[in-house]
């Protein structure tokens, strides 16, 4: 049985304007220790997903349906109560925006020692103790000094550490991070992104990376899985996404991406577009959700919405033309 | 890479999967276009609205609305209870109170709405000027720090002193309290709009400055202003009934909100009717400006138009 | 060579810190601090560098939205930067800017009709209100949006249909230099690439220069000509685009190269993670201002402050390290290769 469990995950939301289905019928999977990725533009459901799974939905205008098993209990059924024991300890967070989301008037020591009193029954002094070890396990330098610190007399990436200490602090098995670089410079990002994959060799969380940026995905995910208008549309281990992508969206990303290096190649390419727009969620969309924008849409398409096949061994796609690695062969 | 993977064009019927559609989970959404749209999605603008407009058609129409000439004394009739003659009864000197409290909403409405408009009109080219010529700005914001040091009712009360009770003085009393607010926010609106990449690309397209605050600036002043308007409409209501009612407002001859109770007063203990009404009516219609108020902030708020 | 249209020669801008009731000065933010450049007719120059490093506030100083604190301006061959207001307005027609977000760009009360003719009427460039249209219509057409949506308001459009029209009013006026500032930056990958191909097209079209700011290095090697690389106020260096990336002569820049990630899994690369956080720029570093995070620091780079000398043919470094015996220079190969995935 794997860790998380998403089954037919919708998350819609009430508008003046229409029901605007953010997530509709969305499964997937994370075992535990794995670190999967879901990437998709702004507006796919990716974030909503990530809110979904820790309940952080407003319930109204939004709803949520379907079920999430973690650790065999269906997290959508749990009481409030039982799932604030759930969220910071079992399963935690991290946000894009690491000033928003600490506490401006509590130091940082505080903060991580919270979550550990709160679920752990730490007394204050070994709360504080944990913090310090915490801060030192993200790489903050002269944890003891830190410890007495507010946010604000951190720098970007520091804050960032930080929120993954408070995260962690718990020994969460799952971890949530919602675009954890997006906020950050190349350099900081870089030392975020070692920092994970390091922490995941000791910590050994599953993470559920969300990010839009493919490049961060190849870094760090193991398993990949594209998101677009709300629904799943490709998932697959990283190596054979990028390197056989079977969806035409994901084909479309990727070559909409310049590669870093293109100039070395001393051949001029032009970046391949997806043309159009992302379809409104507020009307039901009839056929491929992608339809409106794939260069290969036929009637066929436009009528009939693909199901999600497995196309290669663990490779998933939801496309009528993907060529299945047995006929393909 | 991607023709590999493809095959567009040639796929058998027999192998066409599709996916299951998804349930519904929620009923759809009614959507609603046009005014009833507007007013349902907001319900305080819609309410507000209402009551406020109801209140400037009995003020304007108070003749025709089974009134009486709400100056004409009738000793022999003083201080009747409410009767289906004089359904909100009479006061001391036998006026009839429902034709007072009817013909009352026109100055509380004009001092109302005069005060929102030229305190914003003032307000408004305060704070531009402060808002742009950087050097006044200064001497203006600490002028306008020493006004809203003073409580507006006594400002409004020295004011009212100097001069003699008439209405046009009331509203010019009540204006002087409430621009530094105004300029206040409309200098805050302006600071910011000065930074807005806009502005930048505007002085780029060698657009003059008083282009600028002219098309860029202004229009994008009015959103704010308008919700401000209707707060400082609501509070010159108030401070007009105060002045009024302490005797410092209205001239006694003219029926006001402020002027009913004041004479109600002395008789609040036996005769609470007196008092009752135009305090009734004072109170539905500043509640009515404020939730029009709070409805236009929410509707005009750009950052919450954007939420899902 | 002709004239650049652009010249910048040791811009800086100092912003002052205002504390205390009475304002008085506490110190200044050396935002810019002695930038030198030149961008030839249809080229573009990308300058990049990590937010803070003040690259945005070059492209405003050029712009003349404040006034700078020392250096010069010159556009094609002309001060720009101490002319009268009156004098520079027409020279304004000449450059024009885009800037990252879309939606705080276009002014929300004007339809796309006013937006684009306002630079069009403010030079005096139509001759009647036919011609205005025409010009309307034509710009509309050049930015591949529908010509009647001319009558539409900003809120009616996505992001990148936004910068769209954003690139129309920055072409209105027939300008010779183009500023985008991180123009591309807050787009969505799908439309990022039909809004880098759209500047690509332009340029070629209209002969546009670019100074392109951003912080994205992939997208900058993919539409440049030249980059000159910022760090704290400083060019630390300056290269046709293949021998930068090539062989990168700053350790900056090095670093930079290697902390993209690529999306390529499993891609081997030498990767030099940089430690710490770029310093304030209130209180630059003495020295080399790049010596706290550079992880080939001697003392030499404590002291004395680089400059920006040529390295090789039109390639400048700001490097106490090309002094040295090629044998102790990390960066006299070419590294790029080992820091950039291979394909």
């Amino acid at each position: 049985m794997a860790l998380l469990e998403v089954e037919n995950l919708q998350t819609h939301f009430r508008t003046p304007d229409g029901v605007n289905r953010a997530v509709d019928g969305l499964s997937f999977s994370v075992e535990a220790g794995e670190t999967v990725a879901i990437v998709g533009e702004s507006g796919c459901g990716k974030s909503v997903t990530s809110m979904s799974i820790l309940r952080l939905i407003p319930e109204p205008p939004g709803k949520i349906a379907g079920s999430i098993r973690f650790n065999g209990r269906d997290l959508l059924k749990l009481s409030d109560r039982e799932m604030r024991a759930v969220r910071g300890n079992e399963i935690s967070m991290i946000f894009q925006e690491p000033m928003t989301s600490l506490n401006p008037v509590l130091t940082v020591g505080r903060q991580i020692g919270e979550t550990l009193r709160l679920h752990q029954g730490m007394s204050a002094s070994q709360a504080e103790a944990r913090a310090v070890e915490m801060l030192k396990l993200v790489g903050i330098p002269e944890p003891q000094r830190r410890v007495k610190e507010y946010p604000h007399q951190l720098s970007g990436g520091m804050r960032q550490r930080v929120m993954i200490a408070i995260a962690l602090a718990c020994n969460p098995k799952l971890l949530i991070a919602d675009e954890p670089t997006t906020a950050l410079d190349v350099t900081i990002q870089a030392q975020i992104l070692d920092l994970m994959r390091d922490l995941k060799r000791t910590v050994g969380a599953a993470i559920v990376i969300i990010t839009h940026d493919l490049g961060v995905v190849a870094e760090v995910a193991e398993r990949v899985i594209v998101m677009y208008a709300g629904r799943k549309v490709e998932e697959a281990a990283v190596d054979k996404l990028f390197g056989a992508p079977r969806h035409p969206y994901t084909q479309g990303l990727l070559g909409s991406m310049p590669k870093l290096g293109s100039s070395l190649t001393g051949e001029e390419t032009r970046l391949q577009e997806i043309p159009g727009l992302v379809p409104s969620l507020k009307k039901k969309i009839e056929g491929c959700v992608f339809a409106s924008r794939c260069p290969h849409t036929t009637d066929l398409c436009r009528k009939v919405a693909p199901a999600l096949e497995e196309k290669a061994p663990g490779h998933i796609a939801a496309c009528h033309y993907a060529i299945k690695e047995a006929v393909a062969a | 890479m991607s023709a590999s993977v493809l095959s567009p064009g040639d796929v058998a019927p027999e192998a066409v999967k599709a996916a299951a559609p998804t349930p519904d989970i929620m009923p759809p959404v009614k959507v609603r276009k046009g005014l009833w749209g507007f007013m349902y999605r907001n319900p305080s603008i819609a309410i507000g609205g209402t009551i406020v407009l109801l209140m400037i058609l009995m003020a304007v129409f108070a003749p025709l609305l089974w009134t009486v000439d709400p100056t004409a004394l009738a000793p022999a009739r003083r201080t009747r209870e409410p009767s289906a003659m004089y359904w909100f009864g009479t006061d001391m000197l036998g006026r009839d109170v429902y034709s007072r409290v009817v013909y009352g909403a026109r100055v509380s409405l004009i001092v109302g709405f005069a005060v929102a408009f030229f305190a914003s009109v003032a307000g408004l080219a305060i704070g531009l000027i402060s808002g742009f010529v950087r050097w006044a700005d200064g001497i203006i914001m600490r002028v306008m720090d020493g006004l809203m040091s003073i409580p507006s009712i006594l400002l409004a009360i020295a004011l009212m002193a100097l001069t003699r009770g008439s209405v046009g003085n009331v509203i010019l009393a009540i204006t002087v309290a409430e621009i530094p607010r105004v300029s206040r926010l409309v200098r805050g609106v302006v600071l910011s709009l000065r930074e807005q990449p806009y502005v930048d690309a505007a002085v780029s397209c060698g657009t003059r400055t008083p282009v600028i605050i002219w098309r860029h600036i202004l229009p994008n002043t009015i959103a704010p202003m308008t919700v401000q308007a209707t707060y400082v409409c609501a509070s010159a209501m108030i401070v007009e009934s105060i002045l009024s009612f302490i005797g410092a407002g209205t001239p006694p001859i003219i029926p006001s909100w402020g002027n009913i109770m004041a004479e109600g007063r002395a008789l609040w203990q036996v005769k609470p009717y007196i008092v009752f009404f135009p305090a009734v009516f004072l109170s539905i219609t500043v509640l009515a400006v404020n939730l029009l108020g709070d409805g236009l902030r929410d509707a005009l708020d750009p950052r919450m138009a954007k939420r899902l | 060579m002709s004239t650049p249209i652009l010249e910048v020669n040791d811009l800086k801008k100092h912003f002052p810190i205002r504390a205390g009731f009475f304002g008085g000065t506490t110190g200044y933010v050396y935002a810019v601090d002695g930038v030198s450049f030149s961008i030839a007719k249809g080229e573009t120059l990308s300058l990049v560098g990590e937010s803070g490093c003040g690259k945005s506030t070059v492209g405003k100083a050029i712009l003349r939205l404040f006034d700078i604190t020392a250096g010069q301006v010159v556009l094609d061959g002309q001060r720009i930067d101490d002319m009268a207001p009156g004098t520079l307005r027409p020279m304004r027609r000449r450059m024009q800017v885009v800037f990252q977000d879309p939606f705080s760009s276009l002014n929300p009360r004007m339809r796309v009709r006013d937006l684009l003719a306002e630079p069009i009427r403010n030079f005096g460039l139509a001759k009647d209100s036919a011609d205005l249209e025409r010009r309307v219509g034509e710009l509309m057409d050049r930015v591949r949006l529908p010509r009647d949506a001319v009558n539409r308001w900003p809120h009616e459009f996505s992001g990148g249909q936004r910068q769209r029209i954003c690139i129309a009013r920055a072409l209105a006026p027939e300008p010779d230099l183009i500023i985008c500032d991180e123009a591309v930056s807050a787009l969505d990958v799908s439309v990022k690439a039909q809004i880098v191909n759209l500047l690509q097209d332009l340029q070629k079209e209209l002969g546009l220069a670019l100074l392109f700011i951003s912080h994205d290095l992939a997208i900058v090697e993919h539409m440049t000509h030249r980059v000159a690389v910022m760090y704290l106020g400083k060019i630390v260096e300056v290269a046709p685009r293949r021998q930068l990336f090539a062989a990168p002569k700053h350790p900056y820049t090095e670093a930079l190269l290697s902390a993209v990630p690529v999306p390529e899994p499993g891609a081997a690369r030498e990767r030099i993670i940089l430690k710490g956080d770029v310093p304030s720029p209130i209180k630059p570093p003495k020295g080399c201002r790049f010596h706290t995070r550079c992880p080939y620091a001697f003392d030499r780079c404590r002291q004395d402050e680089p400059e920006l000398r040529q390295t090789e043919d039109g390639h400048f470094a700001a490097c106490h390290l090309h002094d040295r015996p090629a044998a102790e220079n990390p960066l006299a190969g070419a590294r790029g290769a080992a820091v950039i995935a291979h394909h």
